[in-house]
């Protein structure tokens, strides 16, 4: 296998690859909870044309490959499963072009939330994305391969719904282009008018193929935020009142949370809104839209607008928001991991409960977080958990926990976000045998060798 | 259990029944309102009972030392009807649970008590407090639970209140300057009508401010700006100390603007009528509260209560007044810089 390190140190040069054990080590984990595997080397790309020769190199030697973005899926869904090349996509940052008054950007596979986000408030200050509240590290590329969410999912659905074309490197080591760009060079739509073919390649978790190039719609910025938090101690009116509030088609985004701790959120699920506005009036006419909608949860003492402290305030209005991390390290030894299934709203008050039974039975500390996703078409609902890394008995107990929750998506008509390879499992055997083999037909032809990312999506 | 002292034949000897008469939310004519109050006291359904927002006032307008505020409060109790939704109630009962983790400087006879109120540890800062300072207490341990009366529940304060004086009187307290009225409001006034004692003595930190600016007197440079000074419900609870607010503004040279909304016809910030009542009250009583403020000319708002600065500060400050904490104004009067941002 050594001639294999310097076949893809011809390719990218000796500094970009790399098989010693203290860098394998890192590549072999995610900040997860799924079992390390090591890969046999790394390579660190800069273009698309090096990617093409690493794919035609794996394909002739049969080799594992692993496209990686940040590793911060959780659920392991770059780990090198079966060894082979992971290839990590960091050095792919460019920025191409921004098309203001279409409002898309083009940006190359390995670009990150954080870059994407200084770009836009340095050069196009009235442009935003729709940024996941992931560290800042995370990739656009991973985020909508993994139909990712973030600040502009109650408006316009998954991160994935925003793409506006892909470039792709095939398992074949071609380049192929999804949508728009593939007859034209605007990049403005992943399919429509055309057969949307990006289907081949998002939530596949690189198993038909790499992207290395992402067309993403912007969105109008406006010039103010702010956020309202309305709480109710009822979890089985949640579906009511977000109905209600996704009615007005006011919000920007719509999250509930709901934990035991600190005090100020005990015993109440909160359902976090927020607003946007050029000027004062636009933000207050939102404001009072969105108090009036839900006027009646108020009278009848169901429900009401909590005063938001402003150290409160400031964090939720942060993008990304960085009291995930501060939830990760609640048990000390900095572990977290959850099971983010998508679900009907309606499936609130069910999850709710659960995660509180779970956390009861396995004695953890646990968060629930939901996120709208359009006007309520689905959300997905975060079974939470924190750990300490270095208390591995916490740590089994976390794992069952999860596994409980997979077993009870399924049971109450969830899909799972992101899933383990236990989960992809599981989908698998419950899927309708049709498409399972619509899905067996795309991975033979598109990857006849199995080198893509294998371990995962095995359908064949 | 404590109860409270209540007079009732204070009540209905009583020739104005301010105490409903006055009420800026409730349209009452005499009569009605001295039906109103037999009723409440008979322990009989009232509609005030349903619509009494909770500023306070009534506490005030009675001159005669009776607490029909009180009353009110403890017979929504005893019927159970909620000010508030559930979940705030629930909310803000979590908030003040005694958790171990309270803060004290070093404490001395005399000490500062910044009740829950973490703004305080800020305010503090400087020449002003210097001679008490770093004598301090914060935390829900000593935090005097009196907000409940908002949300229609005394036991929760017969029950916390004497656990928090006693924590004080462990810690060898003969002095305690209250840095909230609330604060203040419940040591020298709501224990006693409900017979609870207290070992030490209250002092209103209004008071403490004026004698601290008289010994820094010759540092005092007159600020020469036009003031509203937005006073809170919890003020209604120690109206003998509101005298403080025109003293220091004169002491330190600021034109405290005579407008409609002062002293006893002061508007609540609103905070609590969004929680409890929705949208409309609170908008109502905000925007006539900013308006009457510009009408008169202030250029800043002057805040007493930290909750009502965080209610109010955006609001005001987009309508061009500055919003700041009296304790900052004081602060500038000696040539010191405010430690709240004043946009």
């Amino acid at each position: 296998m050594k001639d294999i390190a310097l076949l893809l140190a011809e390719i990218v040069g000796e500094r970009y690859v790399s098989d010693r054990p203290e860098e394998i080590y890192f590549y072999a984990r995610d900040p997860g909870l799924m079992p390390p595997h090591k890969p046999n080397y790394v390579v660190i790309p800069k273009t698309t044309q090096q990617i093409q020769k690493i794919v035609r190199l794996a394909n002739q030697q049969r080799i594992p490959v692993v496209p990686m973005g940040a590793g911060m899926s959780l659920t392991g869904l770059v780990i090198p499963l079966k060894g082979g090349i992971v290839i990590d996509m960091k050095r792919m940052n460019k920025i191409i072009e921004v098309n203001e008054k279409a409002r898309y950007v083009i940006v190359e596979g390995g670009t990150s939330q954080g870059a994407l986000k200084a770009y836009l408030e340095k050069n196009y200050p009235r442009l935003r994305h729709s940024i996941p509240d992931a560290p800042a590290a995370a990739t656009i590329a991973a985020n909508i391969m993994i139909h990712g969410q973030g600040r502009l999912t109650q408006q316009y659905g998954f991160n994935s719904d925003m793409v506006a074309g892909l470039e792709v490197v095939l398992p074949s080591g071609q380049i192929c282009k999804i949508g728009s760009c593939s007859l034209v060079p605007g990049w403005f739509s992943k399919g429509a008018p055309l057969p949307d073919l990006s289907g081949l390649f998002l939530g596949w978790f690189g198993a038909t193929g790499i992207i290395t190039k992402v067309a993403l719609k912007l969105y109008p910025k406006k010039k103010m935020r702010d956020v309202e938090i309305f709480i109710t101690d009822r979890e089985d009116l949640v579906p009511d009142i977000v109905y209600e509030l996704t009615h007005t088609e006011m919000a920007e985004d719509i999250n509930i949370f709901a934990q035991p701790l600190p005090m100020i959120f005990k015993d109440n699920h909160h359902i976090t809104i927020f607003i946007t506005g050029d000027t004062d009036d636009e933000l207050e006419f939102k404001r009072k839209m969105i108090w009036g909608a839900l006027d009646g949860f108020i009278k009848s003492k169901d429900g009401g607008f909590m005063s938001i402290p402003p150290a409160l305030k400031s964090t939720l209005l942060e993008m990304p928001q960085r009291s995930v991390s501060r939830f990760a390290d609640v048990k000390k030894g900095g572990g977290f991991e959850y099971s983010g299934p998508i679900l009907l709203v309606e499936r609130y008050p069910d999850c709710s409960r659960k995660l509180v039974e779970l956390a009861s039975k396995y004695d953890l500390a646990y968060s629930a977080m939901a996120r709208i996703i359009g006007r309520g078409h689905c959300m997905m609902f975060g079974f939470s958990f924190t750990f300490n890394r270095a208390d591995p008995d916490m740590m089994a107990r976390v794992r069952e926990a999860l596994q409980e929750v997979s077993e009870y998506v399924l049971e109450i008509g969830g899909v799972f976000w992101k899933p383990t390879i236990d989960e992809q499992r599981l989908a698998i055997e419950r899927m309708d045998p049709t498409t399972l083999n619509l899905m067996k037909m795309i991975k033979r032809n598109l990857d006849p060798n199995g080198i893509m990312n294998p371990g995962n999506w095995e359908v064949t | 259990m404590y109860t409270l002292k209540f007079d009732e034949n204070l009540c209905k000897t009583c020739p104005t029944c301010a105490c409903l008469v006055k009420c800026q939310y409730l349209n009452l004519g005499i009569d009605e309102a001295k039906q109103e109050m037999m009723k409440i006291i008979e322990g009989e359904d009232s509609f005030v009972l349903q619509d009494c927002v909770t500023c306070y006032g009534c506490e005030e307008y009675c001159k005669r030392g009776n607490h029909p505020f009180y009353l009110i409060t403890e017979r929504r109790e005893e019927k159970g009807i909620l000010t508030s939704p559930r979940a705030i109630t629930k909310q803000w009962i979590n908030i003040g649970e005694p958790r171990g983790k309270y803060k004290l400087g070093e404490v001395k006879e005399r000490v500062l008590s910044f009740g829950f109120m973490p703004e305080f540890l800020q305010l503090v800062e400087g020449r002003l407090f210097e001679d008490v300072m770093p004598s301090f207490v914060f935390g829900q341990e000593f935090f005097c639970n009196v907000v409940y009366i908002h949300f229609a529940n005394t036991s929760i304060i017969k029950k916390r209140l004497p656990m928090v004086i006693d924590n004080f009187r462990k810690l060898g307290a003969q002095e305690v300057v209250c840095m909230h009225d609330e604060c203040y409001g419940s040591f020298a006034h709501l224990a006693p009508a409900y017979g609870i004692e207290v070992p030490f003595r209250p002092i209103h930190y209004f008071e403490y401010l004026y004698s601290r600016l008289k010994a820094l007197s010759d540092e005092i440079r007159p600020l020469n700006i036009k003031v509203a000074y937005q006073r809170p419900c919890s003020s209604r609870l120690c109206p003998d100390k509101h005298h403080f607010v025109k003293d220091i503004m004169e002491f330190i040279g600021v034109d405290l603007v005579d407008r409609t909304y002062q002293d006893e016809n002061a508007l609540c910030c609103g905070g609590i009528f969004g929680m409890a009542f929705g949208y409309e009250l609170k908008d109502d009583v905000q925007k006539r509260n900013i308006d009457d403020m510009v009408e008169h000319g202030a250029e800043y708002c002057v805040f007493n209560c930290p909750a009502c600065q965080n209610t109010l500060a955006e609001k005001v400050a987009r309508r061009g007044i500055k919003p700041i904490h009296i304790i900052d104004l004081c602060r500038m009067a000696i040539g010191e810089n405010p430690v709240m941002e004043v946009s």
